[in-house]
């Protein structure tokens, strides 16, 4: 494969994100072979450190300084992408709230292939780039094959990749900003607003009783309530029990909510996305209540149907809201 | 205000266990209960509420098969005032892009302001709003959890980035933006007003209304394919908790008490 493959660096206040040890082992998925080079745009000191830190993953840096983007505008970006890459070119980028604003768009512009959210790739057989991707809330796999004969752009989930720690790439770092050029968006940034903390912080509980769209009924909180009491614990979310408005968005688990490290994760009614165990760190033990045996959160363990009735007061509760045909499961 | 919300017809997330057919081609649809992609009726009752605000038409949109109708009748049961049916053999397999081309082509024989998505449907790639935008060359906004109207050329909007903050940004019209899920409360609809719009008609426009050519349409155009379906191994390092009922919720509770989830 003669195509160049490039990946996008995200960074935060002067640190690489954590996909960039991961989106290296994605490119070499593609092409063990290929030279591959890491973009990273900002401005200022902060960009030079990432750059730094890339460069020890990444044997080639190409680095755009410029004014406009102390903050991320993905409108920018592209305009500046567009004049920086080969015809032709794979380019990575995490499938996060910035990819997916800058990579639909950036595909078209670039007149090369998308595939969203990929989880693994199998590898390139002629023009065909094969990749692994999930539906229906992973439920299912699909194996999807893209052509990448003009170029494409492919959109990698965090934290399925393995990091590669090895830092011993010693890159060089180039400045392309002049190639890169300027770029007027008509989409202007203007703040983050951070989240609020709220009354309680899950982020500090040992015990998380957490619901989902599967309790059915708003009524059914003061349940779990009551379950998250006996046990010591607090009620977290997942986020259709906040788009619902039966809990403040301060309880919400999950990469557009909050990340918590809990010691027991029992969740109820919760099918587990990506989105949602991506906020659950620590590696804890993990009870799922879910009436749908193949919810991809039993992929954390298996799944054992029909719990009826608990001895303890407190699961007389889960077995009670849930479902009678629920299944329950641990991960180690 | 102009506005169009592209929606589609998907299986039901909560309705539905997602089988696999026997050779892994499909997902089993004969029993499948389908409705409207849940992101989409929060972008149609964001856009009823600028109508009813500031003036304007909704009109929505689907790329789909007769059934697809449906969706676009629910639609207008919550308050749109015209559907438009995308359909056309032709348009069997199309890919991601394919799509988004069949929509750019309805857009530019209307005359939209603002052009809403859904944050992602069924096959969770999040793509066709920025697909669309940059096809149309407008501005676009994924994920937008709120959305002010500044003035006749400018919106003020939220996008929901991680760690549940949110990025403000403001855009100039005609915009596309993607909606996420939570920036409203949609409406319920009623059969009641299922059927007050159940003999309106709908337009259909097929590939050679809207001056599409095979190459640009269906499976031989489409870049990316999927090859088939199949389910992932289960994960390892799990303990199944096995014999009736009280058994198992007594060494439930005894590993709830080992781990300190009950104190």
């Amino acid at each position: 494969m003669s195509q160049q493959i490039f990946v996008y660096i995200e960074h935060h206040g002067g640190v690489a994100d954590d996909s960039t040890l991961e989106m290296i082992s994605a490119a070499k998925k593609i092409d063990p072979q290929a030279k591959i080079t890491a973009l990273v745009f900002g401005s200022g000191s902060e960009l030079d450190q990432v750059c730094q830190s890339a460069a020890a993953t990444y044997p080639e840096v190409w680095k755009v300084d410029s004014a406009d983007l102390s903050y991320p505008n993905a409108e920018i970006i592209r305009g500046m992408l567009c004049n920086l890459l080969p015809q032709g070119s794979l380019c990575l980028v995490p499938h996060d709230t910035f990819g997916m604003d800058l990579a639909p768009g950036l595909s078209i512009k670039l007149d090369a292939s998308y595939v969203a959210d990929v989880v693994d790739i199998e590898g390139v057989e002629g023009s065909t780039l094969k990749t692994v991707r999930q539906e229906f809330g992973g439920q299912v796999h699909a194996h999807v094959n893209c052509d990448i004969s003009s170029g494409a752009v492919i959109t990698v989930r965090p934290g399925t990749f393995q990091p590669d720690e090895s830092r011993s790439a010693g890159g060089q770092v180039t400045d392309k900003s002049s190639e890169a050029g300027q770029v007027q968006a008509k989409r202007k940034f203007l703040e983050v607003v951070e989240a609020e903390i709220g009354e309680v912080d899950i982020t500090k509980e040992d015990v998380l009783v957490s619901i989902g769209r599967g309790i059915e009924d708003e009524e059914n909180l003061e349940i779990a309530q009551e379950l998250a009491e006996a046990m010591g614990g607090v009620v977290s979310c997942s986020r259709p029990v906040v788009d619902a408005k039966w809990m403040e968005k301060s309880r919400q688990v999950g990469t557009s909510g909050k990340t918590v490290k809990p010691k027991v994760y029992l969740a109820m009614g919760i099918s587990g996305s990506f989105q949602h165990m991506g906020g659950v760190k620590g590696n804890p033990f993990i009870v799922a209540v879910n009436k749908n045996p193949k919810a991809p959160i039993f992929q954390v363990g298996s799944a054992m149907r029909r719990i009826s009735t608990f001895r303890e007061r407190a699961w007389a509760y889960c077995s009670g809201v849930i479902h009678p045909r629920s299944c329950i499961c641990r991960s180690t | 205000m102009n506005i169009l919300v592209c929606v589609k017809r998907v299986p039901d997330p909560a309705e539905n266990e997602i089988e696999i057919n026997r050779d892994g081609s499909d997902i089993e649809r004969e029993d499948l209960v389908y409705s409207v992609n849940e992101w989409d009726n929060y972008a149609v009752e964001e856009a009823i509420q600028i109508r009813d605000k500031v003036g304007g038409k909704v009109t929505v949109v689907t790329v789909g098969d007769e059934d697809s109708e449906e969706v676009l009748r629910r639609e207008m049961a919550m308050g749109a005032d015209e559907g438009l049916l995308l359909t056309d053999d032709a348009f069997e397999g199309t890919d991601g892009r394919g799509i988004a081309a069949i929509l750019k082509a309805a857009v530019q024989k209307g005359d939209y302001d603002l052009i809403l998505t859904g944050a992602q449907a069924d096959g969770a790639a999040a793509q066709i709003g920025g697909m669309l935008a940059a096809m149309l060359d407008l501005p676009y906004a994924s994920l937008v959890n709120s959305l002010e109207i500044l003035d006749d050329k400018t919106l003020k909007v939220g996008r929901e980035i991680e760690g549940g903050n949110q990025e403000m940004n403001e855009i100039s019209l005609p915009c596309v933006l993607s909606i996420q899920s939570g920036i409203n409360e949609p409406r319920y609809v009623g059969i009641r007003g299922i059927r007050k719009v159940a003999s309106v008609e709908i337009p259909e426009l097929a590939a050679s209304d809207l001056g599409l050519s095979e190459d640009q349409v269906g499976a031989s155009a489409a870049k990316v394919q999927r090859a088939d379906y199949f389910l992932p191994e289960m994960g390892e390092g799990a303990e199944i908790l096995e014999g009736d009922a009280e058994e198992v919720a007594e060494k439930l509770v005894e590993m709830l008490k080992a781990k300190g989830g009950i104190k």
